[in-house]
């Protein structure tokens, strides 16, 4: 990724020095070859509507090579490969609190391997934050009451800063950390000390201890969907509309459940707005995203046969 | 300050400043000029307020170890120097003295449309500085100028409903600015001065009013939004009652967008004065520069999601705003390929206004060029909430708009005044800003590119970076004695420079065309225009009359 803004951002200096050299070469030339003599007056010029429109679109065909090479660039920054690597970060004043999906723990301190995706899924406990690793060139605000995410792929072992970049509070410039990328044998090394188990693991135990497991049965009959291979599919809404339940989706309707209820089922989920820690969200919407895609193959016809939108019937009446 | 006047002969023309003497005379004046005087003398307060907290940001950065002052201290002097600065200085700075001065005087008019709302936004300017000074006295804001949600609503400790009412309150102040100017520019021309006539300086002056109408009410909802938020806990932007932190940012940039407009218009239209005053020609395709202005307030008002590329804003979302930047960039283009087109075969004399002039264009060059790195999205992602971008804007906002501010305080100063500035300590002047400008904010291009975040009060971290930051601080005291200078040969001007005559440089525009100072009613009989702008042909070179004229 850097090598990619890197490129850009040296095409850019090249095109710009170019014409800062261009327009202060031509001030600095008529500053002086025009400067006032005694008995010579000024030539009026009018002006020239073919300079004109040669100004304008010689500028404006540039600019629109810089738009879209940004925009290619924004838009791979912006999508994490399907099979990265994922990292669930919670951001608060003033620290990271990172979680990978094996279960491992850190705080402003994360480790990867070199050469794979590492995807971030991001929220934050309190304000706005900005996770800001410059060497990557990445950098993606972190906001509460949503996710949002950022990935990259480390290409050399090192220590790289970890920063802050959205203002936070007294101490804003104190939420700095590393990011530890290491060669994968190291990085296994340090993955197998001291994990308390994967993520989704500890999700499951919360679903069963929350009560979760209670309406969100395994199968067609629970008073909530059947969660089973619901992640990244098409939800059918009660109010008509359809959403994709990924992870923000997830996190809405554990912590909002009336905002979108899904399409068939009465508003009777209470809200575990406040009941429930960030990280403790982030492990249930890790063990929903478990049980979507540990199945595969046929598994995941039957699950979706069991997928809430299935129940409903084609005309609209509900089987409750 | 101004009464301070010495009579230098016994018989004096009358005008708009040795007409009336006593306190009241002033308080109560309806008189544009004067009022442009009590604004020059209040944004010069807040200026040098403003400059004093920058001035301690730069000592603090000076070591990587916060070891001047708190973080929180620091933290209020950021977001103090940005809320004085961009509030109670650049927005009324060219507008509100150089405007509220010129604008009738360019049009021929006696008066602005509205003098007496002309001084209540005065008023109000010092009632929402007045509740500023006292934020700031009795323990300051730190939320950065940008207020930005959940942090001001539900987590700051300090006056964050304060200081929004305080800008509220000065809003309106440059609200009643913008309606005035539009009033006067459409109903009070002099017979003559169609539009095609008029002095870039009213177009764009006239462009800035329309953005300070219809932006400036969004800034008043907005802050009003986040005092009732802190307030009553509405849930608006707080996402734990459903609200949402981004729709503040959306709100906010809406105006504050615009507003970088509002503060580099001004300056444009003076440097489109000074330019064909001191190449003794008209500018170069005149309807070209001033329909750029037009265009640029109209297009000002779509791209203000820029500054949330990395927000949480959607990935078309970005795509469309970046697209509509890079639109808003083809007419400030335009304006520096003319300005430069304007030189060539001109005559040109390098007076202090002239150097400010030079300095606007190189500086403000460098700054739109940056603003094309920063529009690129995948080179934003990177950059944003970085010192490039704190370095991209003080080269428009300091390096376009203050130096267009004093390029202007100098051309016209022999007409406020009556008297003439030192020419020598000037082109200084001018230097020392050019040369300490640079050296302040071009190392913080390289520090931004390095990664180095804004709003950093300790960088024991990355140590890598006191380099670029020493520079920046020695940088910042030489630009600190450039701004001082002017002040004091401005105020020695008064008391012993030379009397002006009423047209010094030679300069086309109906401001010229009455006394130095001029008298209260501007013109002695309403003048008649028969000319195009910028007819310089039929004026001779300046400097033909260092001699005091016979009065």
């Amino acid at each position: 990724m850097a090598g990619r803004v890197d490129a850009l951002y040296i095409f850019l200096l090249i095109v710009c020095g170019m014409v800062t050299l261009l327009i202060f070469l031509c001030l600095a030339y008529f500053a002086a070859r025009f400067r006032h003599r005694p008995g010579v007056r000024a030539e009026q010029i009018e002006g020239s509507t073919a300079l004109e429109i040669t100004w304008s679109a010689i500028p404006f065909v540039i600019f629109m090579v810089i738009f879209a090479w940004g925009a290619v660039v924004y838009f791979k920054e912006r999508t994490p490969p399907a099979d990265a690597t994922e990292v669930y970060v919670v951001a608060k004043q003033w620290m990271w609190k990172l979680e990978h999906a094996e279960g491992q723990r850190e705080i402003n301190e994360l480790h990867v391997p070199v050469g794979r995706d590492v995807k971030l899924i991001m929220t934050s406990q309190d304000v706005i934050h900005s996770f800001y690793i410059p060497a990557f060139r990445i950098k993606q605000d972190v906001l509460p009451g949503r996710y949002t995410v950022e990935w990259f792929r480390a290409t050399k072992p090192g220590v790289y800063h970890l920063f802050c970049a959205e203002y936070c509070g007294t101490q804003h410039s104190g939420m700095v950390g590393s990011i530890i990328v290491q060669e994968p044998a190291q990085y296994e090394a340090w993955m197998n000390g001291g994990s308390t188990g994967p993520l989704s693991v500890s999700g499951e135990k919360m679903f069963a201890e929350l009560g979760c497991s209670t309406c969100h049965r395994n199968d067609a009959q629970g008073r909530g969907p059947n969660l089973k291979g619901v992640f990244g599919k098409p939800v059918q809404l009660e109010d008509g509309r359809t959403v994709t339940a990924d992870e923000n989706y997830l996190r809405e309707c554990i912590l909002d459940p009336g905002a979108k209820r899904v399409k068939g089922f009465q508003p009777i989920m209470p809200t575990f707005q406040g009941l429930v820690s960030e990280e403790q969200v982030n492990a249930l919407v890790a063990y929903i995203k478990s049980i979507s895609a540990a199945k595969t193959g046929d598994s995941a016809k039957t699950s979706a046969s069991a997928a809430p939108q299935a129940r409903v019937q084609p005309d609209g009446s509900q089987v409750q | 300050m101004s009464m301070e006047i010495a009579i230098p002969q016994p018989v004096e023309r009358e005008n708009y400043l040795n007409k009336e003497y006593g306190v009241w005379s002033w308080l109560l004046t309806t008189d544009h000029k004067r009022i442009a005087l009590l604004y020059l003398i209040s944004i010069t307060f807040f200026f040098f307020i403003g400059g004093f907290f920058a001035l301690l940001i730069r000592l603090e950065l000076l070591t990587p170890a916060g070891d001047l002052v708190q973080a929180d201290t620091y933290n209020k002097l950021f977001s103090m120097h940005g809320i004085v600065m961009i509030f109670f200085f650049l927005v009324p700075s060219i507008p509100a003295v150089l405007g509220n001065f010129l604008v009738p005087l360019m049009i021929g008019a006696k008066d602005l449309a509205f003098p007496r709302i002309n001084l209540l936004s005065w008023y109000l300017y010092i009632i929402g500085g007045a509740m500023m000074v006292h934020c700031m006295l009795t323990g300051g804001v730190d939320t950065g100028w940008t207020f930005y949600a959940p942090f001001s609503t539900n987590f700051s400790n300090t006056k964050v409903v304060e200081a929004a009412l305080a800008v509220f309150v000065a809003g309106f102040s440059s609200i009643l600015t913008g309606l005035n100017f539009v009033v006067t520019i459409h109903r009070m021309r002099a017979p003559g001065l169609t539009w095609s006539r008029l002095p870039l300086f009213i177009w764009a002056h006239y462009a800035t009013s329309i953005i300070q109408l219809l932006g400036t009410p969004v800034l008043a909802i907005t802050l009003t939004l986040v005092a009732a938020e802190r307030a009553l806990h509405l849930g608006i932007f707080d996402p734990k009652l459903g609200g949402d932190p981004v729709l503040f940012q959306h709100l906010f940039w809406f105006y504050s967008h615009p507003a970088v407009y509002i503060m580099i218009l001004p300056a444009m239209g003076v440097i489109s004065e000074i330019i064909a005053c001191f190449s003794r020609k008209r500018i170069f395709g005149y309807s070209f520069v001033a329909f750029s202005s037009i265009a640029i307030a109209v297009f000002g008002f779509l791209v203000w999601a820029h500054h949330m590329f990395v927000a949480g804003t959607s990935v078309y979302a970005a795509l469309v705003f970046s697209l509509l930047s890079y639109a808003v960039a083809v007419p400030s283009a335009i304006k520096v390929f003319n300005w430069t087109a304007t030189l060539y075969k001109g005559s040109i004399h390098y007076d202090a206004p002239m150097l400010y002039a030079f300095g606007f264009l190189g500086l403000f060059t460098i700054g739109g060029l940056t603003g094309l790195f920063l529009a690129a999205l995948g080179i934003d992602v990177h950059v944003t909430d970085t010192y490039f971008v704190v370095a991209h804007f003080h080269y428009i906002m300091v390096g376009g708009a203050v130096m267009g501010y004093l390029g202007g305080m100098h051309f016209w100063w022999p007409k406020i005044s009556g008297r003439l500035y030192p020419e020598g300590w000037a082109r200084l002047a001018a230097l020392i800003v050019f040369v300490g400008f640079n050296l302040t904010f071009f190392p913080q291009f390289l520090l931004g590119y390095l990664g180095m975040p804004r709003r950093y009060y300790d960088y024991s971290h990355m140590p890598e970076f006191q380099v670029l930051n020493v520079l920046s601080t020695a940088g910042a005291t030489v630009l600190g004695v450039g701004y001082l200078l002017p002040m004091v040969y401005f105020l020695w001007s008064m008391r012993y420079g030379k009397p002006a005559s009423d047209n010094p440089w030679n300069a086309a525009g109906l401001e010229w065309k009455t006394a130095s100072p001029p008298p209260t009613f501007n013109f002695d009989e309403e003048p008649v225009v028969t000319w195009e702008a910028y007819n310089y042909e039929e004026l001779d070179a300046p400097h033909k009359e260092e001699v005091p004229v016979a009065r």
